[in-house]
């Protein structure tokens, strides 16, 4: 049942809008709308129950074990969203005056260090609005840098093929050319391809690392050096800080810039899809090119910088400073573990995944990479199962949610073929992680019994399988009132 | 665990890593606080920032906020979703989603949009993109001065790179909207696409009839950059002009959405049917699952970055699924005779308030042109100690033009809501008067009349 199918006409809520005031004589009619819009006629009851009915079709890290792989989802701890919800917080204006926001300030510096901390870097600002955001940020500095200096003949961005979308994508956005690197076969960015690639058209690298096949680059320090010997520059997507946070750091491995997607490493909700938070680090070099504003601190008092305290910055991302309560959520988060508890993450995130991996190869899964350590998530591949039985990855994941587990991320990286990328976080248990072993195990099983049982799932859910093919021909995208 | 993987230590499982960037020492991270001792700490400093009577609109909207919308916002099933790749999993994000789509469609008139963008700037950014895209040749794109002077900014800095030339054109002096004697002067020009904004910066109502059949004819799009709340009682988007604008974004934030400093908020996007395959961002449809019962899922991700890498239409990837969420239960808590009450008193209290301060002697009202729910002034004393004496008397009065708009002097733009009562303008009113016969006083005449 849609929201629209519960309106009756002339059904209002007169406790939650104003009174009614008269129709504007002073707005000519030109100016006016003719019809009001298609808008619910409903009880705040019918209201509440219809959605709070919707947040139940839903799985979620609150009510189930959500091992989406490349996105880190752990427990998000509840006094961060109570304490963001603070109303002096809540009622403050952006445009207000600094002056009347010294304590929330006063929190976005103290982010704003312990993130340049973490991660090595020499300045943070904390606008980007999303992870791919702060990756446009870092890739928009890189040319701001290169401009600056007049070496306009960089034309490329590198990014490994087994790269997060976002990156090639980002690249181009900033008006980049992308030229892929392979990967070997032990996991890595293949080295004499990468010398290859690099010159005087390079204008910088885009790297995961881990990376997103779950594995430490170990020639990281090669890389850093091949790309700044051709006078290019080293980005850090920061998707997979959570599996080295408080035990390497990115600007130690030599990277000039980095976004951190503090809705993975420091558990701000997904909230369905966002919002997200994108913080860029900068080093040195990039320092003064970092997107507006930045917190600083002053004697008298903690204050937003504008264009005329960093002239060549690349400009503003956002309509106001960036997603101010997500980092309140991510501040919380981060004084609640202080240095101990992150390193304490990046520990007990590798630990899982690499039990979890051990128990899977036990349970007779084929890792991708075998002769690896896994990080924080590892892949599995589905071919041999595929081919014995032509149950496929997304099938499993399907069948998963059947026995009460989110699927893992399926068919990424693409050049694993039906890959499981697989990553469990710090906070599960090792009886959740011993439970999903078990499911999976199963799930294998039924696959070499009755593969339509798998092929057909899921069987539980609100909906069964959908049509998403049909999604896209017949585009439904707005409810009509018929 | 160990046991199981054989080794000794958890420190052994980082053994890849090269040994020279192991062994970090956090000096600068403070140690760990219990719940108790956060707690304390921020309540402390939230009551530190204090409360003020807000006049600010520029951008971000005080309204009331049910008290049912966050209370369901924040359920764990929401919150703690991601984006509903596993759409039987996830039918409860989709369906809200899909809601959303449907109540934005009809309150802006037009056909599609999609799933959200990161705020109205961001989303001006991608419009303008958007537009160039569907225009292939024509990189010109008319920004009036009248829009937001951050998203325009903002708009800068995400399409520099594309080698789109984005021209500003003036406003009108008097009636503080988007001349059209100005738009003239790109006549036999190729431009992309003109910007609409709705009301503008200034309160101030445009031309947006003649501003889209303008762009029509001259071959270019009409991006509409609207408020939501304002759309209740104002004509929409896609009823502008002859055919209506092509394109409308706008920042959801007076959708349910607290100021909050500036964030979460969230970008709107809508767009006629022939342009969906150019639009950035998630889409939900409604489909079929294997038993022929209604169902959603995204859709269109052909257009998106995780699928077409280099070749997307943006790099975004999540939208803002939490704040939109709150933004539908809003809408559906209101319904159109609710957001039209919001709307008609906002545009009331605004009047009111304008009448109450240009009574007073050294304010002016800056321009003739029709307002929604905010206004410009002209002071003949400087802004900023105005603000200055304001803000010492609990109010912060509105938002100093001076930075932006240096040529319309000492001026400042003020906004009143639903929020403000009548109690609360005549306070403003007092206070401005009293600061400004402080302030101000009217220049000794020149010839003293001889008696």
């Amino acid at each position: 049942m849609l929201i629209f199918e519960l309106s009756r006409p002339g059904r209002v809520n007169r406790s939650q809008a104003p009174g009614d005031a008269p129709e504007p004589r002073d707005i000519p009619q030109r100016f006016l709308r003719a019809r009001p819009p298609l808008l619910p006629e409903a009880s705040e009851l019918d209201v509440v129950r219809h959605y709070t009915s919707l947040s139940q079709r839903n799985f979620s890290i609150d009510t189930h074990f959500y091992p989406l792989g490349s996105c880190t989802m752990k427990y998000n701890p509840r006094a961060c969203n109570a304490l963001a919800l603070l109303p002096q917080f809540l009622a403050r204006h952006p445009g207000a005056p600094d002056d009347t926001g010294q304590g929330f300030l006063a929190c976005l510096f103290e982010l704003q260090e312990m993130l340049k901390e973490v991660t090595g870097m020499a300045a943070v600002s904390l606008a980007p609005m999303a992870g791919a955001q702060g990756e446009f940020a870092g890739v928009a500095m890189i040319r701001a840098y290169h401009d600056a200096h007049g070496d306009t003949e960089r034309s490329e961005i590198l990014v490994p093929d087994a790269a997060h979308g976002t990156n090639p994508a980002t690249a181009v956005m900033c008006g980049y050319g992308v030229r892929e690197i392979p990967t070997d076969g032990d996991g890595n960015v293949d080295l004499p391809a990468l010398k290859r690639a690099v010159g005087a058209h390079t204008a910088g690298l885009m790297l995961t690392n881990p990376s997103t096949l779950g594995v430490f680059e170990h020639s990281i320090l090669d890389i850093g050096k091949v790309v700044h010997d051709a006078g290019g520059l080293l980005y850090y997507d920061g998707a997979n800080l959570n599996a080295i946070l408080a035990k390497v750091r990115p600007g130690d491995m030599g990277f000039d810039a980095i976004h951190i997607n503090l809705h993975k490493t420091f558990s701000t909700p997904h909230g369905g899809g966002g919002p997200g938070a994108g913080p860029v680090g900068a080093g040195a070099r990039l320092a003064p090119f970092l997107p507006l504003p930045i917190v600083c601190g002053r004697d008298e008092g903690y204050r937003l910088q504008d264009e005329r305290d960093l002239p060549l910055s690349i400009g503003r991302l956002a309509a106001h400073a960036g997603n101010a309560g997500v980092l309140l959520r991510a501040y919380v988060y981060m004084r609640l573990l202080g240095a101990e508890g992150m390193r304490r993450v990046a520990d007990f995130a590798t630990l899982n995944a690499n039990y979890l991996l051990a128990e899977l190869v036990k349970a007779g899964f084929d890792a991708a990479f075998p002769q690896r350590r896994a990080s924080h998530e590892f892949i599995l591949t589905l071919k041999r199962l595929k081919d014995e039985t032509g149950v496929t990855a997304a099938d499993v994941a399907k069948r998963l949610l059947d026995k009460g587990f989110h699927a893992p991320t399926v068919y990424f990286p693409q050049l694993v073929p039906e890959c499981l990328l697989i990553e469990p976080t710090e906070t599960e248990s090792k009886q959740t992680l011993d439970a999903f072993v078990a499911a999976l195990r199963e799930v294998a099983a039924e696959a070499r019994a009755s593969p339509d049982l798998v092929k057909s799932a899921p069987h539980t859910t609100p909906v069964r399988r959908l049509d998403e093919v049909r999604a896209a021909r017949e585009l439904d995208l707005t409810w009509k009132s018929v | 665990m160990l046991q199981a993987l054989g080794v000794g230590s958890i420190e052994a499982l980082f053994d890849e890593i090269p040994a020279a960037l192991r062994g970090v020492r956090l000096n600068d991270v403070p140690p760990a606080l219990t719940e108790m001792e956060v707690s304390r700490l921020m309540r402390e400093r939230a009551e530190a920032d204090g409360t003020y009577l807000n006049f600010i609109g520029a951008g971000a909207y005080e309204h009331h906020v049910p008290a049912a919308i966050w209370q369901i916002a924040t359920r764990g099933e929401f919150y703690s979703s991601y984006t509903p790749y596993q759409a039987e999993a996830s039918q409860g994000t989709l369906q809200v989603l899909y809601e959303y789509q449907s109540m934005m469609a009809s309150l802006l008139a037009l056909d599609v949009t999609n799933a959200s963008l990161y705020d109205g700037a961001s989303a001006l950014a991608e419009a303008v993109l958007m537009a160039v895209r569907a225009q292939r040749s024509a990189k010109r794109v008319l920004l009036p001065r009248s829009v937001h002077p951050v998203w325009r900014k903002v708009a800068r800095t995400i399409t520099r790179n594309h080698g789109i030339e984005l021209t500003e054109v003036g406003y009108d002096a008097d009636a503080g909207h988007t001349s059209l004697p100005a738009l003239e002067n790109f006549k036999g020009e190729e431009i992309a696409a003109v910007v609409v904004p709705q009301p503008n910066f200034f309160g101030v109502l445009e031309p947006a009839d003649e501003l889209v059949d303008w762009a029509h004819a001259h071959g270019a799009l009409a991006i509409a950059a609207v408020n939501p709340t304002a759309l209740a009682i104002l004509k929409p988007p896609g009823s502008w002009g002859t055919t209506g604008a092509d394109i409308a974004i706008g920042d959801g934030q007076p959708l349910g959405v607290p100021l909050a400093s500036g964030g979460p908020y969230f970008g709107f996007m809508a767009c006629r049917k022939a342009l969906v395959r150019q639009m950035p961002g998630r889409i939900v449809g409604a489909t079929r699952d294997s038993e022929g019962r209604r169902g959603y899922t995204l859709t269109l991700q052909a257009r998106e970055q995780h699928i077409r890498r280099s070749k997307a239409t943006s790099n975004i990837c999540t939208n803002q699924g939490l704040v939109v969420t709150a933004a539908t239960i809003y809408l559906a808590l209101l319904g159109a005779d609710g957001l039209a009450r919001v709307a008609r008193a906002s545009h009331a209290n605004a009047m009111t308030l304008l009448a109450a301060l240009t009574r007073v002697d050294g304010v002016e009202r800056a321009f003739s042109g029709s307002q929604f729910h905010e206004f410009v002034l002209r002071l003949k004393t400087p802004v900023t100690p105005v603000l200055e004496a304001l803000k010492a008397r609990g109010i912060i009065g509105g938002f100093d033009l001076g930075h932006d708009f240096p040529e319309l002097g000492d001026a400042l733009l003020v906004c009143a809501t639903e929020t403000k009562t009548d109690a609360d303008i005549m306070r403003y009113a007092e206070s401005m008067e009293s600061i400004i016969a402080r302030r101000y006083r009217p220049a000794p005449c020149a010839v003293r009349p001889s008696s």
